[in-house]
């Protein structure tokens, strides 16, 4: 069983990111403003200057978060998004998505969902907050698709990447409820 | 008393006759008449083939657009009409619509029914909102809806004769196949294998909806209908807790093992034939064991539901190939015997023939020469391992384990065939397939499950093997060697049902959208044309007014719209090799058509 506090604190802090952001609106093509890496947390994640996470490409080596993201992406994600975030015929193209979209809208709807129903067309994305495999992983998979929409990172798989860290080991077996 | 008897007797004897002569006689009937379409498949035996000759491979170039019909739905278009009488019944993805249409009235639409579903079950559909179409029994048109609903309409106005609910979207469970209607039942399967569903075959009372059976595809043998002497794998008895005894714990109520592929029928055998998915999550580290009966092929008594006999393709799936594709059942003559046979195209990239009144297996090749998972099946009766599919390590994602990346698994996780039904030709005695040629890099890892919410444990990228470019295949298979006799490259899967004709011409459609002839003997192409979109329907042809049409579905989407829509993974951009494989969005776009093809006057 996932710890739900933890869940829940991922939420609020999805929320709270909400409000945080609200007043930014950068004009450049990534929903949470300017990408660079300006600092990394005891979990080996990157944040920009804003505080939003990001990702860190140096020679070809990603980052964990990245790494991570790719790969809990192409499990519950391009089902219906399309690999590499490419888009379906019934999904969005993430990799766009996210020029416009912020952080906190980002986590606002992977947690919520999001029901986009007209005349011509009806789409539904599921609510992913009780869902561990994915909210244990909002920050990996955001990380992930913003190395891709700024073209940081390309149609494939990450080789050389940085380890998986203690820290990070600890947040997500408290998180996906593991003793 | 003895009048007493007698009169039971009689009752009893009327009660049979009645159970077995409406529909079952009834459809049996209607489908030996080449000029309509009554079932999915055609006919029981699933060969999709027609005794209809008017367009054949002398003239089929000139076949032009007889007429087209818009269905106002945008997503993946799967399945095909029936055609009975001057009536055809067309369907559509969610939101499920089925419009009735008088061939001899202008193509009017007499009726339309259009539920209301809850849309929230649109996101637990795997992959795409599609329906493979609705089936005919009884003066009713019966549809399986995506959020389960089993409804039957009056074949003549539409209206709703009975509902059933067959399964919960609330916990993964949906509805995408087409029912099959078997004397005074209607049999229908459940989607939902990547949500880890228990998954089911259940039979419906054609008058009243009212449940008859249910047989689950792992769990107690109770549930699961088999018994433990009669029920027979490969001639043995299957034994107590057949199932139970493959999974750990209680691991097998959150099973899989779906059962949305189409599903056929042998009259004389009273037997029902259709395959069981994957055992749900993809990471195989996760259920030990042999999964026991996802994989599976199963022979069902389809009065009580009671399992003939089962054979499990792959136990303990690694790579989500999902044994659910169409048994195909044939006459044929195997070392001199006449053989009533059932052939069977694997996701796993493995053709199976099989006695079908027995379970015993003839035949397991590859379909396609790239697949490289296995060295092939144990053959030899006397081996322990008799049956069973020689996994290699070099493509064993349990081997590997959690967290590692197999590279280069041939097929990929969407087999080398889909739901895309085969057709057979009693004439050729081959079967036209259509075929994914893709394979992936998988790697498993560890998920947790939560009722309605994908368990799924494994990343994937998919691309056409390595040093070709092409993604799919239509080839022609011999049953009764394992061989392939010919073989046409697309660049794309064929996702698209094929049909075999009297007139020595196999249709089928391409993802670009492309309705192709070709000639059943050696598949030289005849005729193409390009539909409004990519083609994921299944070719079907009847008569009217003395002329005989072809028609298809197009509206791309379903699996192929996920990968192909944006054009797989380049597996070799990394290395800096120039390339990238033309993405599908480059050849069409979304859109429900029927197009209906003939002769031109």
């Amino acid at each position: 069983m996932p710890s739900e506090e933890n869940l829940l604190r991922k939420i609020c802090s999805a929320i709270a990111a909400m409000f945080l952001i609200a007043s930014g609106g950068i004009a450049v093509a990534d929903g949470s403003g300017d990408p660079t890496a300006v600092k990394q947390n005891e979990t080996g994640e990157w944040s920009d200057k804003e505080g939003n996470p990001t990702y860190k490409i140096t020679d070809g080596s990603v980052d964990w978060y990245t790494y991570s993201g790719y790969r809990r992406y192409h499990s519950d994600c391009h089902v219906c998004h399309g690999p590499d975030g490419m888009g379906s015929t019934y999904a969005p193209a993430l990799k766009d998505s996210l020029k416009t979209m912020s952080y906190a809208d980002f986590l606002g709807v992977v947690a919520s969902g999001r029901k986009n129903i007209s005349t011509a067309a009806e789409n539904v994305m599921p609510a992913f907050g009780d869902n561990p495999n994915v909210a244990c992983y909002m920050d990996d998979l955001y990380v992930y698709l913003r190395a891709r929409s700024n073209e940081a990172w390309g149609r494939t798989r990450p080789g050389k990447h940085d380890d998986k860290n203690d820290a990070y080991t600890k947040n997500e077996d408290s998180c996906m409820g593991k003793k | 008393m003895r009048k007493v008897l007698l009169a039971t007797f009689l009752g009893s004897a009327a009660a049979l006759a009645v159970g077995s002569a409406s529909a079952n006689d009834e459809l049996n009937k209607m489908a030996q008449n080449p000029k309509d379409w009554v079932m999915p498949a055609g006919d029981y035996a699933n060969t999709r083939y027609s005794k209809l000759n008017q367009i054949n491979a002398q003239n089929v170039g000139k076949l032009q657009v007889a007429w087209t019909f818009s269905t106002g739905v945008l997503r993946g278009h799967e399945g095909g009409p029936l055609i009975i009488g001057n009536m055809m019944y067309v369907h559509t993805p969610f939101p499920n619509k089925v419009y009735a249409i008088d061939l001899s009235n202008e193509n009017k639409i007499v009726w339309k029914y259009e539920p209301k579903q809850d849309p929230n079950v649109i996101p637990v559909m795997c992959c795409d909102t599609v329906n493979r179409g609705v089936s005919y029994g009884d003066g009713k048109i019966f549809l399986h809806q995506a959020d389960t609903t089993l409804v039957a309409l009056d074949a003549k106005t539409g209206q709703v004769a009975w509902t059933a609910k067959n399964g919960d979207p609330g916990k993964g469970e949906t509805g995408t196949s087409a029912p099959l209607v078997v004397k005074d039942k209607v049999l229908i399967g459940i989607s939902g294998g990547e949500f880890g569903v228990q998954a089911h075959m259940s039979a419906y009372d054609i008058k009243t909806g009212k449940l008859a059976w249910r047989g689950y595809s792992e769990g107690p043998d109770d549930q699961i209908l088999v018994d433990a002497e009669k029920t027979t794998a490969l001639g043995k008895p299957v034994g107590k807790d057949s199932s139970l005894k493959t999974w750990q714990g209680d691991q097998w109520k959150i099973g899989g093992g779906a059962t949305w592929g189409w599903i056929s029928y042998d009259p004389e055998l009273n037997l029902v034939y259709y395959g069981s998915g994957n055992p749900s999550t993809w990471n195989p580290k996760q259920r030990p064991g042999d999964n026991k009966w996802s994989m599976t092929i199963w022979a069902r008594n389809p009065d009580t539901g009671q399992a003939k006999w089962v054979y499990q393709m792959t136990p303990h799936d690694e790579w989500d190939y999902d044994g659910v594709n169409e048994m195909i059942l044939s006459d044929q003559q195997i070392n001199g015997q006449p053989r009533k046979l059932l052939t069977h195209f694997d996701r796993n990239g493995l053709g199976y023939t099989l006695d079908r009144a027995t379970g015993e297996l003839l035949v397991a090749e590859k379909y396609d020469p790239k697949v490289n998972w296995t060295s092939g099946v144990d053959m030899d009766k006397n081996s322990p391992t008799y049956g069973r599919p020689k996994v290699l390590d070099a493509a064993s994602t349990d081997k590997a384990g959690e967290d590692h990346n197999v590279k280069g698994i041939c097929p990929a996780a969407l087999g080398t065939k889909d739901e895309q039904p085969a057709a057979y030709s009693p004439d050729t005695q081959l079967f036209y397939v259509p075929t994914n040629h893709v394979c992936m890099d998988y790697e498993p890892f560890k998920v947790s499950y939560t009722a309605g919410q994908p368990y799924v444990g494994a990343t994937l990228s998919m691309y056409p093997p390595q040093g070709e470019t092409h993604m799919g295949n239509f080839i022609a298979w011999d049953g009764k060697t394992g061989k392939i006799v010919w073989s046409n490259k697309e660049q794309f899967s064929v996702w698209s049902g094929a049909l075999a004709t009297a007139g020595n011409v196999v249709f089928y459609g391409t993802l670009e959208g492309y309705l192709k002839a070709v000639d059943a003997k050696t598949g030289k192409e005849l005729y193409k044309f390009k539909t409004p979109s990519g083609i994921i329907g299944n070719v079907t042809t009847y008569e009217n007014g003395g002329k005989q049409y072809v028609a298809v579905l197009s509206g791309v989407g379903g699996w192929a719209g996920i990968g192909l829509a944006a054009g797989l993974t380049d597996p070799t951009a990394g290395l800096g090799a120039v390339g990238g494989y033309a993405a599908l969005s480059n050849y069409t776009a979304l859109g429900g058509t029927l197009t209906v093809f003939s002769l031109p006057n």
